[in-house]
């Protein structure tokens, strides 16, 4: 049994071992090995040269990364809590997702962002926030997010693999979180959506920190005699809802759970999906679950702010009154 | 700011100065060479204008005035020396090898940038004020890391030293050594507002600060300027980290075609200006010391006209771009709902076809 972080952390070291070209730069990513150990012991093993702390300036991780991809380096950048990434926000947005095109194709930056996200482990301000939709919202750029240890090893070699830039969301909060990993093969792509638990009756949709959540409503929902199917999207962009539409055809419900704030976020756009597709097949509205329109509370207010397992039970009841 | 340093080896009148910690070791042809460069980049320069002021180019930056500060630091690079450009830096595009016409593609809407990058180590132009310094350490941190014998020069101008990005460049290039090397045009506008808004210390100074030299140089003096890149990218070679290089100069034209300087700041100070221009300099010390004659320069002339007139077939010949180019290259790997958008419109669009044969 392996931890989130530590199977991160085993992705990291196996890209790192397998192309020379993989570098791992931010702040306190090298002696220290991440405020979350998720880059433990990698530069005792692979030098400064390839596990670069940084000054602190996160516009400037990702514009020296740039740079870097430039020369042909692959580097893998961590932006140390989700409310520090805006800094960044130009070299995100603005270079380092349109330099392919740009260049009409002859440019590749195979730069994978790092991002720690979520709350729900009693942070101070600016360190618990999802704001995965930013990004999803750029073309140029590919959003991934993993829910448990086999996708954080897996996931993160297929990103570092990939040549286009991909923004890698880490739920920090279920970093401990542990499970068995296969080192052997991994069981799906970077940007396929996975069936957790198959179900009949409801489609419950959720990604990263809110699939464990999903899991667990589905199976206080299984005592009530109602059978949800559980799924992970783990790509955000692009979205893969084939399995989801197809899974809305043959439930009539769905309910969508994440973090996000519901205004304009990623559930926003597959409700909008689902109903294009789906149209005849569904038996109710396609709800949301997920945060509310507000800056992320104070620690101590923020279990109300989380959608959690009571919240997710209460819009699927509404999706059964319909 | 006349207790302030200013490099110069050619004076405006045209007279050979020698400047002891710049010694410059060039040939005549060499010299001659450079004057052939400039003027074809004011040239080109013109042209470009003129195709926008006729419509064929919906905007265009000049260059004009600036000549001597591009030729100068771009002919100061060897082959693998990568130059990071803002969206004005012609003469060094040209000093690179990069065809003029790619430079317009941009500006006239073709394309965000024509021309591949690796083919004449010279990035695409960047408008983001500032955002390419970083790119341009980050590739001399990778240069570092291939133990190559190469640099990189980062190009920006007086306003973009009051940007985020610039300052961090300058953080990240001097704790890692990076082999680079700032090359500050200080035009002394940012659109409108002068050098004066963006700071109170000269800017070759800021340097100090982040513990590295700073040299501010007569950015209208190919020589000198030619002289103090080389040095810096000697010491860039040579492991010793970044130089921040000033380069006095003026913008003479417009910040764009769609500026209006007479909004802002007093023709006076062009005429001053004009007094130090950086082709007539060279062209005198050529004349005065019998080095070129009238055959030379009328040469050079003919030959600037000849690429003018090219620059504008091709440009107003120039194929406008398929709509498909619209989702083209967004991604490198593939990406179904792109494909998926992509096909949707085209079929959208043959529909209006389909129904006209009908």
């Amino acid at each position: 049994m392996i931890t989130l972080g530590k199977a991160i952390n085993m992705g990291l070291r196996r890209a790192l071992t397998e192309d020379p070209k993989v570098l791992v730069m931010g702040e306190d990513v090298g002696k220290l090995g991440g405020v979350f150990r998720v880059t433990e012991n990698l530069q005792s093993e692979f030098g400064e040269d390839r596990i670069i702390d940084t000054p602190l300036a996160e516009s400037g991780i990702l514009g020296t990364a740039i740079g870097l991809a430039l020369r042909g380096y692959r580097p893998v950048c961590e932006i140390q809590f989700d409310g520090f990434v805006y800094p960044a926000f130009d070299q995100i947005t603005s270079q380092l997702a349109k330099m392919h095109a740009r260049s009409l194709g002859t440019l590749k930056l195979p730069v994978v962002v790092r991002i720690p996200y979520g709350g729900g482990i009693g942070a101070v301000e600016h360190h618990s926030e999802s704001n995965e939709t930013y990004f999803a919202h750029t073309a140029g750029l590919r959003v991934v997010t993993c829910s448990n240890p086999n996708d954080a090893y897996w996931m993160m070699q297929q990103a570092i693999q990939s040549d286009d830039p991909v923004i890698f969301f880490e739920p920090k909060r279920r970093y401990w979180d542990k499970a068995e990993v296969n080192e052997e093969a991994p069981s799906l792509g970077l940007h396929e959506t996975r069936t957790v638990q198959e179900g009949s009756d409801l489609t419950l949709i959720s990604y990263g920190p809110t699939v464990r959540t999903a899991i667990e409503v589905a199976a206080v929902c299984s005592k009530e005699g109602r059978s949800v199917e559980v799924m992970d999207l783990r790509t955000l962009s692009p979205l893969d809802l084939a399995p989801v539409f197809e899974s809305a055809q043959k439930t009539g419900r769905v309910v969508i759970l994440h973090e996000a704030p519901t205004f304009l976020g990623l559930g926003a756009e597959i409700a909008s999906q689902i109903t294009e597709e789906c149209f005849y097949s569904l038996d109710a509205p396609v709800l949301r679950v997920g945060g509310f329109n507000v800056p992320y509370p104070p620690a101590r207010l923020e279990e109300h702010y989380l959608p959690d397992l009571d919240r997710t039970l209460d819009a699927i009841d509404r999706a059964f009154a319909f | 700011m006349s207790e302030l340093q200013l490099v110069q080896i050619l004076s405006p009148e045209g007279e050979l100065l020698t400047d002891p910690e710049y010694p410059l070791d060039i040939s005549t042809e060499e010299i001659r060479a450079l004057y052939r460069d400039l003027v074809m980049v004011r040239r080109f320069d013109v042209e470009a204008t003129a195709l926008q002021r006729q419509g064929e180019l919906g905007l265009w930056a000049q260059s004009l005035g600036q000549e001597a500060a591009q030729v100068g630091s771009g002919r100061a690079l060897i082959p693998g020396d990568y130059a990071f450009p803002t969206y004005r830096e012609h003469g060094v595009a040209w000093a690179k090898g990069v065809p003029p016409e790619k430079l317009l593609g941009m500006y006239r809407g073709i394309n965000h940038g024509g021309w591949n990058p690796h083919d004449n180590d010279f990035h695409l132009y960047t408008l983001v004020i500032g955002a390419q310094t970083l790119h341009a350490t980050g590739y001399a941190m990778g240069i570092q890391r291939d133990k190559s014998n190469n640099a990189v020069i980062a190009y920006f101008g007086d306003g973009a030293t009051s940007q985020g990005d610039v300052n961090e460049a300058f953080t990240y290039a001097s704790v890692y050594h990076a082999p680079v090397v700032f090359f500050c045009q200080n035009n002394q506008w940012a659109i409108s507002q002068p050098i004066e808004s963006q700071t109170k210390v000269a800017l070759y100074k800021r340097a100090a600060g982040f513990g590295f030299p700073g040299v501010r140089v007569d950015g209208n003096d190919v020589l000198a300027v030619l002289a103090v890149t080389r040095a810096a990218l000697a010491r860039a070679r040579a492991g010793e980290g970044p130089t921040l290089i000033e380069a006095f100069t003026y913008r003479m034209g417009a910040h764009t075609t769609s500026d209006d300087p007479s909004r802002y700041r007093l023709a006076q100070e062009l005429d001053e200006w004009k007094l130090k221009d950086p082709i007539a300099r060279v062209k005198s010390y050529l004349t005065r010391s019998s080095l070129a004659n009238e055959e030379f320069f009328a040469g050079i002339e003919k030959e600037a006209e000849a690429m003018a007139s090219k620059l504008r077939s091709d440009i107003v010949d120039a194929e406008d771009p398929y709509v498909e180019a619209i989702f083209d290259h967004v991604y490198a790997e593939p990406h179904p709902i792109l494909d998926a958008e992509k096909s949707a419109y085209i079929n959208y669009l043959e529909s209006f076809t389909e129904g006209e044969k009908k």
